[in-house]
């Protein structure tokens, strides 16, 4: 499966120590780390394993202390402002929390029109742009009508999250992550998010990172789940390998903590 | 017979907008519970839940108003106390509430144990600090957790910590019913199994009779209660115990929401999740019939006229439909 598909990111021994000397916390200790066309990864473990810091490092937000990172085949360089913004193009992040991850200040429109200028569709004129806004807003089933001339804050957290994703839509990027997008949502828009993520995945093929605690969530959507632990990958494999039949005590203990439907919940291992 | 804590009769509140729009978020809702038991409330966000876990403890405050109905506790009608007397009598000793953002209700000036003073000061005021220390040490070692927790800070603590900690606070004066609103959702997922170990702790031991747990998350439901109630736009659509609602729901609704849940079970990665199309009904103004209606695929002309009410459907459940128990099984089978 590897070979045909191009790769698109590789990490090679990521490392990110914050503090120094005796403070000194290694959140990410030498994770490896491929991710290849159109695959969906998933990256699980429980709070202050590292996993945002890993997130982080790869979208360039915080510098590694160690190790590199190589996009295309080629160094990443995001040295310069430019570079980044260029950088930035290709890899988009969705975050856990949508009441901030909007300004406050911004309307809606301006949300999705950064989005078209960021592709260069700057010059395009108006009435293309807004075409382009209610085709993304129509793709997660919202009305583009219904949210001009808002503010985010006027959304609900589902809306917010999913418009998140309209965002997506109009950037195309080639790597999506997505830090834990649908913790802070209901079971229901939960459904509906992860569906809207599936189908943009399909549309657009990029690639797809899940950085989640929810092992149901990592069971049903991802291709490769990574296992993390004190910043570092314990085990990974496809889904039902590591779901099912894990082998590390931890993503056994891991697994044993979500309640299950149709198994009994051992509630005596905590 | 086990005898009922509590009794819910046609309990219908509103916020009043500052347009001066009443919005009825809990619509004639009726429900009991029995001692030793444990009810579940399911729905969207926005459906009514906490406001009606708001409302049974009688304690209103603007822009949250009582219209009608009332609440029994025990044998006390408790809806038309003033908040006062309510505030006194009946909370925390007869009901409890642990509140959603659990990790921001501690003082974060205080000391856990000063914290709990002031508990013991607006309900008991004749015990000492003594007295009181070694209450709440008892009571906390019970739960399982260290003693060492009074003595600090809440921003020492984690948040499960803190979770569990409002939960020991909650259930200091042995309430009868306690009442649970998402008390795991900003968890992972082992501190929100050691907050539901804890829950189920305490129905155990004894500190409380009887519980009410609001969640979204219905695999945790499933765990938790004996009995499911799934609100929709402010109405009961479905109550049953736990097994009958999580794996053979009637109601269109209850049948949309559990295809939404995800276990990492075998099998379960080829099972399509199904979303429930649309949103729920503006509650200024609610639509006529059945408020699912305009989202329900299996929806005729006379349900959107009238007002639809809940039907028995044997063992105490009840669902609110038009169709039968024959007829919605029938709809299913064909998807």
């Amino acid at each position: 499966m590897a070979d045909e598909k191009t790769l698109y990111l590789r990490a090679s021994g990521l490392t990110k120590a914050f503090g120094f000397g005796r403070w000194k916390t290694v959140a990410v200790d030498h994770v490896d780390i491929d991710l290849y066309e159109g695959e969906v990864v998933s990256i699980v473990g429980m709070s202050g394993s590292g996993k945002t810091t890993l997130a982080k490092m790869l979208l360039g937000l915080i510098g590694p202390t160690e190790g590199e990172i190589y996009f295309q085949g080629k160094k990443r360089d995001i040295s310069s402002r430019r570079k980044k913004k260029e950088y930035w193009k290709n890899i988009q992040a969705i975050f856990q929390d949508p009441f901030s991850s909007y300004n406050t200040f911004n309307k809606i429109d301006s949300v999705l029109l950064d989005c078209i200028h960021m592709r260069d569709g700057r010059k395009l004129p108006y009435a293309k742009k807004v075409e382009l806004m209610t085709e993304a807003c129509s793709f997660v089933n919202l009305k583009f009508e219904e949210l001009t001339n808002k503010y985010p804050f006027e959304l609900s957290g589902g809306q917010m999250q999913r418009l998140m994703i309209a965002r997506i839509f109009l950037l195309k990027p080639k790597i999506l992550l997505a830090d834990e997008p649908t913790s802070m949502v209901d079971a229901c828009s939960r459904a509906t998010i992860l569906d809207e993520l599936m189908k943009l995945r399909d549309e657009i093929g990029m690639t797809v990172i899940f950085i989640t605690h929810d092992v149901g969530l990592a069971y049903y959507v991802s291709d490769k789940v990574y296992i993390m632990e004190h910043g570092r990958f314990v085990e990974s494999g496809t889904p039902d390998e590591v779901i099912l039949h894990p082998k590390e005590t931890y993503t056994r203990r891991l697994i044993n903590d979500v309640p299950k439907i149709y198994e009994e919940w051992d509630l005596s291992t905590v | 017979m086990s005898n009922v804590v509590l009794e819910v009769n046609e309990l219908t509140t509103k916020y009043v907008t500052r347009f001066g729009e009443d919005v009825y978020a809990v619509d004639h809702v009726s429900l009991k519970l029995e001692e030793g038991k444990s009810l579940g409330i399911a729905g969207e966000s926005g459906c009514g839940k906490s406001t009606l876990a708001l409302s049974l403890m009688g304690y209103y405050f603007p822009p949250l108003h009582y219209t009608s109905g009332e609440i029994i506790i025990n044998g006390t009608n408790i809806s038309k106390m003033s908040p006062d007397k309510v505030r006194k009598l009946i909370l925390g000793r007869e009901i409890a509430y642990i509140p959603q953002a659990a990790m921001n209700a501690l003082n974060p000036t205080q000391r856990i144990i000063n914290f709990i003073e002031d508990v013991f000061q607006a309900h008991d005021p004749n015990k000492n600090k003594k007295e009181i220390y070694e209450t709440a040490r008892k009571s906390f070692e019970l739960l399982g957790l260290p003693a060492e927790v009074l003595q600090k800070y809440p921003v020492e603590l984690s948040g499960g910590m803190k979770q569990r900690t409002v939960i020991a606070i909650s259930v200091l004066l042995h309430p009868k019913v306690l009442i649970a609103d998402e008390p795991s959702s900003a968890l992972d997922v082992t501190s929100q199994k050691m907050v539901i170990k804890m829950l189920r702790n305490l129905m155990e031991n004894g500190f409380v009779k009887s519980m009410i747990f609001i969640t979204h998350e219905l695999p945790l439901l499933y765990n938790v209660t004996d009995n499911i109630m799934v609100m929709y736009a402010g109405q009961i659509v479905e109550i049953g115990t736990a097994k009958e609602t999580v794996f053979d729901p009637l109601h269109p609704y209850a049948k949309g929401l559990m295809g939404s849940i995800i276990v990492p079970e075998e099998g379960l990665r080829d099972v399509k999740l199904t979303a429930i199309p649309g949103t729920p009904p503006n509650l200024k103004n609610p639509p006529d019939g059945c408020r699912f209606a305009a989202r329900c695929k299996y929806a005729l002309p006379q349900c959107k006229v009238g007002s639809i009410d809940l039907r028995p459907a044997g063992n105490g459940r009840f669902y609110r439909c038009i169709f039968s128990e024959q007829e919605l099984r029938e709809a299913y089978k064909h998807g």
